[in-house]
């Protein structure tokens, strides 16, 4: 029992840093009905930031980490508005293939600059906030990843207020639901995608991080497979639905724990896709979303 | 095309006659034409599921393992049972790799009809993802298989594949693709891509179509897995993974979607720009990539497709 409780624990805070990256998957899917593939690099530009703030500031601080924190979700945020403006920005309206090579051709050009950039080999993540580990009914729970799960709740809390209590939230539904007639009621819709970019790159920022306080080894490649999951996530949650994105990341990050720790560990980058295929062929909107009907 | 029959003939022909001269190039442009003929192969059968059937397929490099580590295990494991240590004549070598690229091929085609039979009610980006994710799933299946050598791979595949073979299935390939497609039969698989709504509405069953491209498609990557195989002469999963589907969906948009001229040029480019960029070693990656980007800004409908485009409404 205590066994599985432990598995639980470390299931619940894998998939909250895959629910945080599932967020900006969704996001864009939502505004602008396309896979955004160089997510995951932004991910993993957001934990070399860290890297390198993680440096500057004391370890082990609340204050330093949160720090390094705010910095790489700063960072990113610009990154996302830079990528957006300068590759997907004049594709838009273009045949989805095409939009969805330049987002692969980003993503590429993001790992390879950053591997001549940081340098291939991977390097050690500083421990940049307070590690401790407490005992509770027999279960280890480390300081780390309390920090994870308090982290991805209160940006999902703050993600969930600024898209349904503020303007620019109602912009992005409204984008979301019908950019043609968002823009006929006076919706920017430049500036509403460009914030949307820089949102969901912030929270993939935030979760490069708290990864990498988990798996404490970086590298310019380190985004790919954590990516790709999320994106199962976010398609498992029902994709477009931002809460649908944060329950499929902690179903993932859960399902996937527990085949880890069992003796089919080897296939455990499998099961992500087995779980993709199995809900796209029975329930292809996702758990939480919304089956629309095609008109001719 | 007039006459394909004959054009086929013409460059087996040719084939065997680059084969009777190769001793004469230089070993590293036969490296590098055997690795064009492979890329041209594998980019001409996705141009049948990508192009012209419009199904965004982004698991072409787990079909090309499947061929490769069939067709690897047959030359292995059925080599020396059947000609002892000494490896048998040249002809008998011949007929045996023949018979492995062929059930590699058949296992490719086997493996695409069982992806392809329930992913393809999907559309798009999701089709791209399922296939993604079957094309991931035979990756880590093929790791785990102790037999086929696990994580490390297969190794001392012997060195079968020549020049002729790898032109002789460029040759089939293109063959096959083009008379399909401008067969009375292919135009279903144009008609399933430019409208299928349309098409179900006419009375032509798409989901066979898309089936059919798909197993043919998947066949002729089999094919091009087990001369890579043969060529490279060790296999490792990760080298099939979804970059490797993506270098191959790269050729094809490049190419100009269902175009067979265009995605041959294509790949012939993107085989040729990373040996020509070798000089500047680390940074041909991020040319690369960035290339890639500009391309698609500035060209969308493809690089070497010059047919204009209808405006669409």
């Amino acid at each position: 029992m205590s066994e599985f409780l432990q598995q639980l624990l470390n299931g619940l805070s894998l998939g909250a840093i895959y629910a945080l990256i599932a967020l900006g998957y969704t996001m864009v899917y939502g505004v602008l009905r396309f896979i955004n593939f160089a997510h995951s690099d932004v991910f993993m530009v957001g934990s070399f930031i860290g890297y390198y703030m993680g440096r500057l500031v004391p370890h082990e601080t609340l204050w330093g980490g949160l720090v390094v924190l705010a910095v790489a979700m700063i960072g990113c945020a610009i990154l996302g508005m830079t990528i957006e403006r300068l590759a997907y920005r004049r594709l838009r309206g273009s045949p989805t293939l095409n939009v969805l090579i330049t987002a692969i051709g980003v993503s590429l050009l993001l790992e390879y600059s950053g591997q001549i950039f940081f340098g291939a080999a991977p390097r050690n993540f500083p421990s940049i906030f307070p590690v401790r580990n407490f005992e509770v009914a027999g279960i280890i729970v480390g300081s780390n990843q309390l920090i994870v799960i308090a982290v991805s709740v209160v940006l999902m809390i703050v993600l969930q207020f600024i898209v349904y209590r503020t303007k620019i939230g109602t912009a992005m539904r409204a984008v979301s639901l019908n950019p043609k007639a968002a823009t006929l009621m006076g919706v920017n819709n430049d500036v509403v995608i460009s914030f949307t970019f820089g949102l969901g790159s912030a929270l993939a920022a935030a979760g490069g991080i708290l990864y990498a306080l988990n798996y404490p080894s970086i590298d310019p490649l380190m985004g790919v497979m954590p990516g790709l999951k999320a994106f199962v996530a976010a398609i498992l949650g029902g994709i477009g639905n931002i809460p649908g994105a944060a329950l499929g990341g902690l179903i993932l990050g859960t399902v996937e724990t527990f085949v880890n720790g069992s003796q089919w560990s080897t296939y455990k980058d499998a099961i992500a896709f087995a779980i993709l295929i199995i809900i796209l062929l029975f329930r292809p909107a996702g758990l939480l979303g919304r089956f629309t009907v095609e008109k001719v | 095309m007039p006459k394909p029959h004959l054009a086929l003939i013409v460059a087996l022909l040719a084939a065997f006659g680059v084969q009777y001269f190769s001793d004469r190039f230089d070993p590293y442009y036969l490296d590098v034409l055997t690795g064009i003929g492979i890329n041209v192969i594998l980019a001409v059968s996705l141009n049948l599921v990508n192009g012209y059937t419009g199904q965004f397929s982004l698991g072409h490099a787990g079909f090309m393992s499947v061929g490769a580590y069939l067709s690897a295990a047959v030359t292995l494991f059925l080599g020396p049972k059947l000609f002892g240590e000494d490896g048998g004549t040249t002809l008998q070598q011949s007929g045996l790799f023949l018979a492995a690229l062929m059930a590699g091929g058949l296992s490719a085609a086997f493996a695409g009809l069982l992806v392809g039979v329930p992913s393809l009610r999907l559309k798009g980006d999701y089709l791209a993802l399922v296939t993604l994710g079957f094309g991931e799933i035979i990756r880590v299946v093929f790791q785990n298989v102790e037999v086929l050598g696990g994580a490390l791979g297969m190794n001392g595949i012997p060195p079968y594949t020549t020049i002729f073979w790898v032109l002789a299935f460029v040759a089939i390939t293109v063959f096959v693709v083009t008379c399909l497609v401008h067969s009375t039969y292919g135009r279903g698989f144009l008609a399933t891509r430019d409208d299928e709504i349309a098409s179900e509405a006419v009375g032509l069953n798409t989901t066979r179509y898309k089936i059919v491209a798909f197993v043919i498609g998947a066949f002729f990557a089999g094919i091009a897995g087990g001369l890579y195989g043969h060529f490279k002469l060790t296999i490792t999963p990760t080298g099939f993974d979804f970059t490797k589907s993506i270098e191959i969906v790269v050729m094809v948009i490049l190419g100009g979607m269902g175009n067979t001229l265009g995605v041959i040029l294509a790949a012939i480019l993107l085989t040729l720009l990373p040996e020509v960029l070798r000089p500047i070693a680390e940074y041909r990656m991020v040319l690369y990539s960035f290339l890639l980007i500009v391309l698609m800004l500035a060209r969308p409908q493809g690089l070497f497709n010059f047919k204009l485009r209808k405006g669409k409404a």
